[in-house]
This record gives C-alpha cells, structure tokens and sequence, in this order.
C-alpha cells in the first residue's frame, strides 16, 4: 500500500499491466523520454524500452490506426492521445473501425486496446485542452468509456481496461491527477467494468457523477449536510456499458436524483441516466430529475470556474430537489 | 557540423543568403536600407516581448507562454515577403509576424492575458492570437488544422479574382498531420494560390524532428504532392524573406502552390510548461546558440554600415520601455463580463442557453457576486 496521486495511480497501473503482459505496450506523442506531458508514463521507456513504451509522429488518427492492427494481430496496445480534445482526428478510427471490427466480423476479429487520455477542465486551458466528450463515445456501440476519480480506482480500472477483449477508452481527469491521493496496493488488482461505486450513503437526494465532479459533489454534500440534507453520491465511473441496475437502485432509495457532469448539457450524459430512471422507476421519484453540467458552449478560458458546475450550483440543485 | 535536428543532409543543401558569420554568399534581396532594419527591429521586438511574457508567467501574471526564440528570423524574414493583402494561416509561434503586420502589441498582450480587451473574450488560452486586420485567423490548438483552411482560403481568392496568397504556417510535428497530407495535395490539384511555410524547429515538444518522417528532408514531401520545395536556412532572416518571396511571386502568378522549409532550431523548452533537459542534451542546443538569427543580421548589418555597434542595446531598451508600457495598461483590464460565456456560440444567443445562463446568474446573485453588466437575458 502507498498513498499516491492519481497520476502515480495510471502509472503504476501501466507498469503493472506491462509487468504482467508481454504484449502490452505504451504508444503516442511524447510518452517516451519525456514520460507524457502529464507524466503519465513517466520512466516506462527506461523501464521496458523504446520497444515497449514509445513516441509516434503527430498524428492521432495514426496512433489508433495503427493501434487497432496490432490489437487485431496479438498485442495488448495502450495508445495516449495527448489531451481528449485532440482525439478527434481519430474519431474515424475509434468509431467506425475500432467500435465495429468484432461486430462487421461476426466476432471473428477483436480490438482488445486502451485508448488513454486526460480530459475535463480546470487547467486553464482554454477551448481545446479542456473538453469533456464522453457523449461522442458513449453514443458509439462497441466501445467501453472509462472514467476514475480515485487513485484506487484508476489503477484497477486501468488494469481492468487493459485486459479487456474490446476497445475501452479510459479517460483520466486532469484535474485530479495531482489533486487527490489515496491508498493503493502494490500488487495488480482489478476493478470490475461496469460497476458504480458509492462515495457516501445518504437518504434525502441521490447525486450521480464521475470523473472529476466527484470532489465538487463531496464539498456540495458537506454543505447540504450543514442544512440538514443527506446525500446519497454515487461514482458511476464506468460510463458503458452503465451499471443500470444499480443506478435504479440508488435511484428508488431516494426517490431524487441529481445528475452532475463538466459536459455541456442537450444530449449529454446525463440525458441518458435521467431517461433511464424516468422510464424504469419514475413512480417511485419524488421531484423532477435534475442536471447540474456545464453550458451549452465551447469551453471558455478566463470564466472557466464559471462554466464548470461548482458545488454551489450542485448544492442549489441538491436543495431544490430535496424541497420539492 | 550538420544540424542534426534539421532533415537536410548537410547544411550547405540549404538556401543561404547569410552565412552563420553574417556574410553576404548569395545576392541581396531587393530590401532598403529602412527595410532591413525593420526587418532587424521586429525580430528583437519578438525576442524582447517573449522575454516579458516569460517574465510574467513566472510572476503568475500569465498562464502560458511559448516562445519562438532562436526561430525570429524564420518567422519576420519570411512573413515580411507577404503583401497586406495576403492571410497569414498561424501555427504555434507566429504571434510575432502577427505584430509586424499590424496586431497592435496591446491586444497581443490582452490575449496573453485573456482579459476584457482581448478579441477573443479570453475564451481561448494563451498565446492564441488573431487580427483580422491584417488577415491573421484565429487559431486553433488543434495541430494540424489551419493547413486545409488556408488552401481553402486560396482557392476562394482565385474564385472571386482576389489578389491575395495564403501563406499557411505549420511546425515539423504538424506536417505528420492529416490536415498536411490533405492541404499539400487540394492545393497541388488545385493550383491554390497558397504557400506552405513549415518552420522545422527541430522538435516537437519532444519528439525529435528525424522521428516525425523518414524522408530525406522535409521538402522531399512537395515532390510526391506535385509542389516545389526549398530547404532554407531559417536563421538567416534574408534568405527566409527571398525564398518565401519567390514561392509567393510564383503563387500570385497562378503557378501554384509551393513549400517553403525553414531549418532552425526552439532554443527553449517547448512552452512554459515544458523542462526540455528530460530529453535533449545541452551539447545539440551549444551549436545553435552561435547561430543566432539576430546576432546573424546584427553582424551583417554593422558590416554595411547600416547600424552602429551597440545599437542593438538601445533598441532593446525601447522595445521593452514600448512593451512594458503596454503590459502596464493591460493589467488594470475590466473584468471579463459573464455574459461572454453564452455569446458568440450563435448569431443569437438561443433560448437554452439564455436560461442556462439566467439560472446560473440567479445562483450568483443569490451569493451577491453577480455584477452590473452580467445582468439577466429577457426570456
Ligand atoms: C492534434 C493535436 N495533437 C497533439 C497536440 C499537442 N501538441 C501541441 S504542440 C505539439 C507539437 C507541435 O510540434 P510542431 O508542429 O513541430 O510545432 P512547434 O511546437 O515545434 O512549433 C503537440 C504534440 C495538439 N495541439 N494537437
Ligand atoms: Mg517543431
């Protein structure tokens, strides 16, 4: 056990999984000597070397183009795409390739890859190093998304993720790279896909968030605490496939729901875990559903902390829905 | 010693005008005596401003700054051969140009500082700049992009009968892009009156240039788009000038596009955020530091006659009394207003986002933090 940051977290969760496996390998745009620009996988080149863990020319499309002919052909590839705003350019690969080979080869052919990469806001960086653009990939058959907000989490997910038979993206939330700490194990473990985990039980207002509002969502909570309301947070961390049942679950013990996510809001996630309670447990819900997200916008700059939900947006949300 | 960053097989393959000691070993461009000092003074003023806002990044004035120092010449000397009426497509580093073109200092200033006067609404981060004055598009980080855009461009100035060349501005790194690939042939196909200018720094944050393509050189690319190519010596500022001039004279005269290499060195790290000594030794950066672009022309232009020795100290010393007057008058901005957040997605801002926006307003208020001016949309 060490208690390290999440970032330590992706790293030592690479390095175990290349430990293990032979055929896994870390590729993209300064992974290599620099060890990522995050430092994600900081000392794996000098570790494993050039051939294990490596630097491509700049090219996203390239990186999971090239990434899905080696999962095809017996490898284990971990492909990085700098920041999940550049990973557009791949968006074809991802998609209409690396989501569809098993499906457009009656399971003939697999894509058993990671595609890695930082997303969400809070760095100051602007319209193109902040997006959060899980929508895009859990609107596409085919792919798990995967996303941790602990340190515990981003290593056994990682793992997990890694041994997988199908293409998982596994987005890591910068903001908490460095910003949360936790309890670790030395060994591989895994965490199970498509598993929610409860942050803190309570019984008033059920708050579903992931990635990096988990933190915004615990400080929102303490405050409603203050005014006498308990929250019920739940992790869902593992976008698709969604653990559905424990969402209902987690739904019906409150009976209000909270959905708090960075993405803009028309067709975001939250969309999707609101249509879901309202068309499978609506009568056991006491007020209206509500999401707490980002605008309608590109990610500004300057005003940031403004588009970002904070925890007074949630707390207001939490107490809306509980006075309802 | 060859400059193992660049592609060229050795350096003399390069178009020189200067040579490293600042002599003349090729014909002098057609610049006047007034023009080649300017072409001396904007480099140092690009040289003196990175220094500032490097200045302020360390004081936590600015978020993020990357430089183009030891790249000067490749930037001025090249985007000096473009007419007013020309677009100048930006990469990363060509802020610069920019400001010899016509981008006043202070909304270059107000970018870096993302505030109230930036164009932009400081809705972009730092270092992204435009002016539409001098037909300078807002960029995006998104590498690569710009290529297709300016060959576009073009394609609508022959359209519409305009006299206008696009010279589009890329890194080495980008021409791994697909955004390369598919604007090197458009343009090629469509006889686009555009002019590819890959400045080769040597790196791509860290990947090394060699590790970006196996080609001989970068250049050797225009082959197989069915462009001409030249490989230039990017820290000599004339031979930049001349090349670009003539690969624009040519695009101007409906002849077609063509690719411009300029071979020079990123001195620094690739931006504020980067520590380049985790994977480039001090021995590659030692060769370059006697190449430096301006200490190149300074050297030549002292020989000529043209400028006195110590001169170069005095124009600094104005630069930067120029430029801190303008930092001065940037820092005590207006607050960004809010409303800046819904505006600019749409011509108008639409009715779900005047209620996202209301609401969060409503949020605000209720912590008595909501100022005049952020006030309410009328639903
Ligand atoms: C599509 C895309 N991928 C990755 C990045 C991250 N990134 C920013 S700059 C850069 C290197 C650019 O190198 P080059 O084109 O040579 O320009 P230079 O920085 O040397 O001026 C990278 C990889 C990006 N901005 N866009
Ligand atoms: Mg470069």
């Amino acid at each position: 056990m060490a208690n390290i940051t999440l970032l330590k977290a992706v790293n030592e969760g690479l390095r175990g999984a290349m430990q293990n496996d032979p055929s896994v390998l870390c590729f993209g745009e300064d992974v290599g000597p620099k060890g990522g620009v995050f430092l994600a996988t900081e000392n794996l080149t000098s570790e494993f070397g050039e051939g294990r863990c490596f630097d491509t020319p700049l090219s996203e499309d390239g990186i999971i183009g090239t990434a899905i002919g080696m999962a095809m052909n017996g490898l284990r590839p971990v492909a990085e795409i700098q920041f999940q705003d550049f990973i557009f350019p791949a968006f074809d690969q991802i998609v209409s390739e690396a989501a569809k080979m098993r499906y457009r080869s009656g399971g003939q052919y697999t894509v058993p890859m990671v595609i890695r990469t930082p997303y969400g806001g809070g760095i100051r960086g602007g319209l193109y190093h902040s997006q959060s653009g899980e929508a895009y990939f859990c609107h596409t058959p085919g792919l798990k998304v995967v996303i941790p907000s602990t340190p515990y989490d981003a290593k056994g997910l990682l793992i997990a993720a890694i041994q997988d038979p199908d293409p998982v993206l596994f987005m890591e939330p910068k903001a908490l790279y460095r910003s949360v700490k936790g309890e670790v194990p030395d060994e591989n473990y895994t965490v199970d896909l498509s598993t929610l985990r409860s942050v803190k039980e309570g019984d008033d207002v059920t708050v579903f968030c992931y990635g990096a509002m988990v933190p915004v969502v615990e400080k929102a909570a303490a405050l409603a605490q203050e005014k006498g309301i308990s929250t019920n947070i739940v992790d869902l961390r593992t976008l698709l496939p969604l653990d559905e049942e424990g969402v209902l679950e987690h739904a019906k013990r409150t009976g209000r729901v909270v959905i708090v996510h960075e993405a803009p809001r028309f067709c975001g996630y939250g969309s999707e875990v609101s249509a879901l309670i309202a068309e499978n447990v609506i009568e056991y819900m006491e007020a209206p559903i509500k999401r707490v997200t980002g605008f309608d916008t590109p990610f500004p700059n300057t005003l940031e902390h403004h588009y970002l939900p904070d925890e007074r947006r949630v707390l207001d949300a939490i107490e809306q829905t509980a006075a309802y | 010693m060859s400059p193992t960053p660049t592609m060229s097989k050795s350096e003399l393959e390069l178009f020189q005008i200067l040579n490293h000691e600042g002599e003349l070993v090729d014909s002098l461009p057609k610049l006047s005596k007034k023009e080649l000092k300017h072409l001396l003074v904007s480099m140092l003023r690009v040289r003196c401003t990175d220094g500032r806002m490097l200045n302020l990044q360390r004081a936590g004035r600015v978020g993020f700054v990357g430089t183009s120092t030891g790249q000067e010449a490749a930037m001025i000397g090249s985007a000096a051969a473009l007419k007013k009426q020309d677009w100048l497509w930006s990469g990363l580093r060509e802020g610069g140009a920019a400001v010899m073109r016509g981008l006043p200092l202070s909304e270059y200033v107000a970018q870096m500082y993302c505030n109230a006067n930036d164009t932009a609404k400081g809705r972009q981060m730092c270092n992204h700049f435009q002016h539409k004055g001098s037909n300078y598009p807002s960029w995006s980080s998104v590498i690569g992009t710009q290529i297709p855009h300016g060959v576009g461009a073009a394609f609508a100035a022959k359209q519409r009968g305009m006299d206008e060349v696009h010279a589009i501005y890329f890194g080495d790194g980008a021409s791994s892009s697909n955004g390369f690939h598919s604007g090197m042939n458009f343009a090629a196909v469509w006889k686009a009156p555009c002019v590819f200018v890959l400045v080769n720094n040597g790196w791509a944050i860290s990947v090394p240039a060699r590790d970006q393509t196996r080609a001989a050189t970068f250049g050797a690319k225009a082959k197989a788009y069915g462009m001409p190519a030249v490989e230039v010596d990017g820290n000599d500022a004339l031979a930049c000038y001349e090349a670009t001039r003539l690969a624009c004279e040519r695009a101007r005269k409906g002849e077609g596009p063509g690719l411009v290499v300029l071979n020079t060195y990123r001195m620094a790290g690739h931006s504020s955020s980067d520590d380049p000594t985790k994977y480039r030794t001090e021995e590659e950066v030692q060769p370059w530091l006697d190449r430096d672009p301006i200490a190149r022309l300074e050297t030549f232009l002292i020989g000529k006659g043209q400028l006195k020795k110590g001169e170069v100290k005095t124009i600094i010393d104005e630069l930067n009394t120029e430029i801190d007057a303008v930092i001065h008058e940037q820092e005590a901005a207006d607050p960004m207003s809010w409303r800046t957040l819904v505006e600019d997605v749409y011509s108008e801002v639409p009715a779900h986002l005047r209620h996202q926006y209301n609401e969060f307003l409503r949020i605000e208020e209720s912590y008595g933090e909501a100022r005049p001016g952020d006030g309410a949309f009328p639903l």
